[in-house]
């Protein structure tokens, strides 16, 4: 599962544009820096493919280690 | 199952750059290959003039900045009186094909063994989007208002194309960062181009295609459209010289 670092996102929409399963979404709440960002729409779709993590200019999404051990 | 963790080369604040600007872009996957190689402390990034310096403030290790276009004369000194150091220059287009373009041709016709990551946007991206020499033939800038002309002032400049002409070099290539598959092209290379230096056999660079959304007036997702139907087929991706194909992987 991805985990977005809101702070550090700019809005930029190059992860909704590139996730294969499509569900990435831009929200209606801002950052502090006022930047809209996304957020998943359906938490089981993710495959944990890293393109969101591999495009965003930001480094704001990770995708944290300990999800390999719960597999 | 991917795993991913933003590089601890990087600063934990957001960069200075504008949002969709794919300086942070490239400046993140330079941060990574630092990181996997293990050289965060080793590393000196070196910034010329251009958004470049916004790295100043976001990379995290050394960083030293040089005056406009200079970053490879710096280098030189600084990689021959440091030769353990793994040393880079970060500059944008204007800075290195324009104002430094004789420290680039003389750094590379040397072969001096540090790395040069050319970010090329098409544009003075930091001053307000002028012509840089390798603005495309029709590109509306503020200084080519209705279109950039080669009868007035030439043709955009093939960096990657002219470096492999110079026998010295030992790696030259160029990736577009528009997509995510570019990405992990530009950033395998930009590997290739750290791990030749460290075997101290001479000069790399590598060309990353990218975009300045806030000049270019569109809005970032917009800028991926422009660079696969203009940019790209005009500086071609692909690899220019290498010489060390056999040895180095
Ligand atoms: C000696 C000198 N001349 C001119 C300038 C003004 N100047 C600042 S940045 C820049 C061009 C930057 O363009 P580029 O290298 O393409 O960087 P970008 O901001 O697009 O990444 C210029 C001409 C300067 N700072 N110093
Ligand atoms: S990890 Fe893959 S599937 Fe999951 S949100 Fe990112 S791009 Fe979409
Ligand atoms: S790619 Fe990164 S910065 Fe851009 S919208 Fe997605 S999370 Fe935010
Ligand atoms: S002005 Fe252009 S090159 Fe500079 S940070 Fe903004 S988008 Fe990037
Ligand atoms: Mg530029």
């Amino acid at each position: 599962m991805i985990e977005l670092n809101v702070m550090l996102c700019k809005g930029c929409s190059y992860c909704i544009k590139f996730c294969p399963k499509k569900i990435l979404e831009l929200g209606t709440d801002r950052n502090k820096f006022g930047h809209f960002y996304p957020h998943l729409t359906d938490e089981a779709k993710c495959i944990s493919c890293g393109i969101c993590a591999t495009i965003c200019p930001e480094g704001a999404i990770e995708l944290p280690e300990k999800e390999k051990e719960e597999q | 199952m991917a795993v991913y963790k933003r590089p601890a080369t990087l600063k934990k604040n957001p960069s200075g750059f504008c949002p969709g600007c794919m300086h942070s872009l490239s400046t993140k996957i330079i941060a990574e290959v630092v990181d996997e190689m293990g050289q965060k402390d080793n590393c000196l990034h070196i910034v010329p003039v251009g958004c470049s310096t916004l790295n100043l403030v976001y990379w995290q290790g050394d960083i030293l900045g040089a005056a406009h276009g200079r970053a490879p004369a710096v280098a030189t000194g600084f990689k021959r009186t440091n030769p353990e150091r793994l040393v880079f220059a970060y500059q944008g287009d204007g800075d290195l094909a324009a104002i430094g373009l004789a420290e680039i041709m003389g750094a590379a016709n040397r072969g001096e063994n540090f790395t040069v990551i050319f970010f090329n946007n098409q544009t003075y991206g930091m001053t307000g989007g002028q012509m840089a020499p390798t603005t495309l033939i029709g590109q509306k800038t503020t200084t080519t208002r209705y279109g950039r002309d080669a009868e007035t002032t030439g043709y955009p400049m093939k960096m990657c194309e002219l470096l492999a002409t110079l026998e010295a070099p030992a790696f030259v290539a160029r990736y577009a960062l528009n997509t995510p598959k570019g990405v992990m092209e530009a950033k395998k290379a930009i590997r290739k181009g750290f791990e030749i230096q460290m075997a101290g056999k001479g000069f790399s660079f590598i060309e990353l295609l990218g975009n300045c959304p806030t000049n270019w007036g569109m809005t970032p997702l917009q800028t991926l459209e422009y660079m696969e139907s203009n940019t790209i087929p005009y500086f071609k991706p692909g690899v220019y010289k290498d010489k060390y194909k056999d040895e180095v992987k």
